[in-house]
């Protein structure tokens, strides 16, 4: 900086081409993540939705049936509170809450310090339960090995077209709350149809948390995920 | 609003450019940001004039450049526009395709300074 003050003031005007990406820091560590999953032999799910749409109702479920065979493990994202990790942390498996403040998503750096603090031994899933928000986290990269969005059916049939980014970059997409589709008058081939047009590379699946039902495929999808060695 | 930790991120890079060139002024940063990327232009540019104070670059003109997104035809081998529905149409045969080729950028671009 001195060297710069001292420098002639009518220094010519230069243009340097950078081509920099913005997220370089988050990637990065989103990379240490995922090579330190794959090396523990754990498969991570970001799952993401809107707030309210249930994506801790489904890990409650899915902690106490799936993980009673298979070794699981949580972090759950929230600008306040340890409700959901205490919601979460009833079932045996080791459970971290991240209140991040003011941020409107989790970043890989955040993931990384709450994993630190885990004991993933012996863990065969991990689930990292992101801030309720279908925008930001479409652009952050935590190191897993699959985005899981959730929509609930009292959302509409629409959300896929609204929020095009996240869905876009969804592996799985879980439409929840399936118990009360017919209440809400929700129309499931609607919400099918538009989810495959933007997100035909996802895999769908319905089911409600409550009731169980259609949870198997997703019981399956966790026993055997997708591009596992 | 996580545009305002990526520009705080943009801004923590145009700094250090601008002491490694040993500038004192930044006067231009292109930013080019992906049609898909999640990130909206106005919310950069508002948090851009409230990160930027005290830096080398407050006072800079941000120039926003959209990248639009394209999609891939695997069945076609094609590479084409996408509307602004963002349904991947594939303009020959009419498959909806979820590949991307092109649309999530972020990225810092050019920067001027003196």
């Amino acid at each position: 900086m001195d060297a710069a003050l001292k420098s002639p003031p009518k220094a010519a005007t230069r243009t340097i081409e950078v081509r920099m990406s913005l997220l370089e820091g988050n990637d990065r560590q989103a990379a240490r993540n995922r090579r330190r999953f794959r090396e523990a032999g754990i498969c991570a799910l970001n799952l993401v939705s809107s707030p309210g749409a249930g994506k801790t109702a489904l890990l409650e479920r899915t902690l106490s049936e799936f993980g009673r065979t298979t070794r699981c493990a949580a972090v759950v994202g929230d600008l306040a509170t340890d409700n959901d990790a205490r919601r979460l942390g009833r079932f045996g498996a080791p459970v971290r809450q991240i209140t991040t403040g003011s941020a409107c998503h989790l970043d890989a750096g955040m993931v990384a310090r709450a994993v630190e603090s885990l004991d993933l031994a012996g863990v065969r899933v991990l689930f990292i339960e992101n801030v309720g928000n279908l925008v930001c986290p479409a652009s952050f990269d935590l190191g897993e090995s699959l985005r899981v969005v959730l929509l609930s059916c009292a959302e509409g049939e629409d959300k896929p077209l609204k929020y095009p980014p996240i869905f876009k970059s969804a592996h799985v997409v879980i439409l929840t709350k399936m118990d009360v589709a017919g209440v809400l008058g929700f129309d499931r081939g609607a919400a099918a149809e538009n989810i495959r047009r933007i997100a035909p590379q996802a895999r769908l699946i319905e089911l409600s948390a409550r009731t169980g039902e259609g949870i198997a495929p997703w019981y399956e999808l966790l026993g055997s995920p997708p591009g596992r060695a | 609003m996580h545009e305002v930790g990526i520009m705080e991120s943009a801004l923590d890079a145009v700094t250090a450019q601008a002491r490694d060139h040993g500038a004192i002024q930044v006067h231009r940063i292109v930013l080019r940001i992906g049609a898909l990327s999640g990130v909206e232009k106005d919310a950069l540019r508002l948090a851009f004039d409230a990160v930027a104070r005290g830096t080398p670059a407050a006072g800079a003109d941000l120039f926003i450049e959209t990248v639009p997104a394209r999609g891939r035809c695997p069945e076609c081998d094609l590479e084409f526009d996408v509307e602004s529905d963002f349904v991947f149409t594939c303009p020959k045969c009419g498959r909806i395709s979820g590949e991307l080729v092109q649309g999530r950028e972020l990225e810092l671009a050019t920067i001027e300074m003196s």
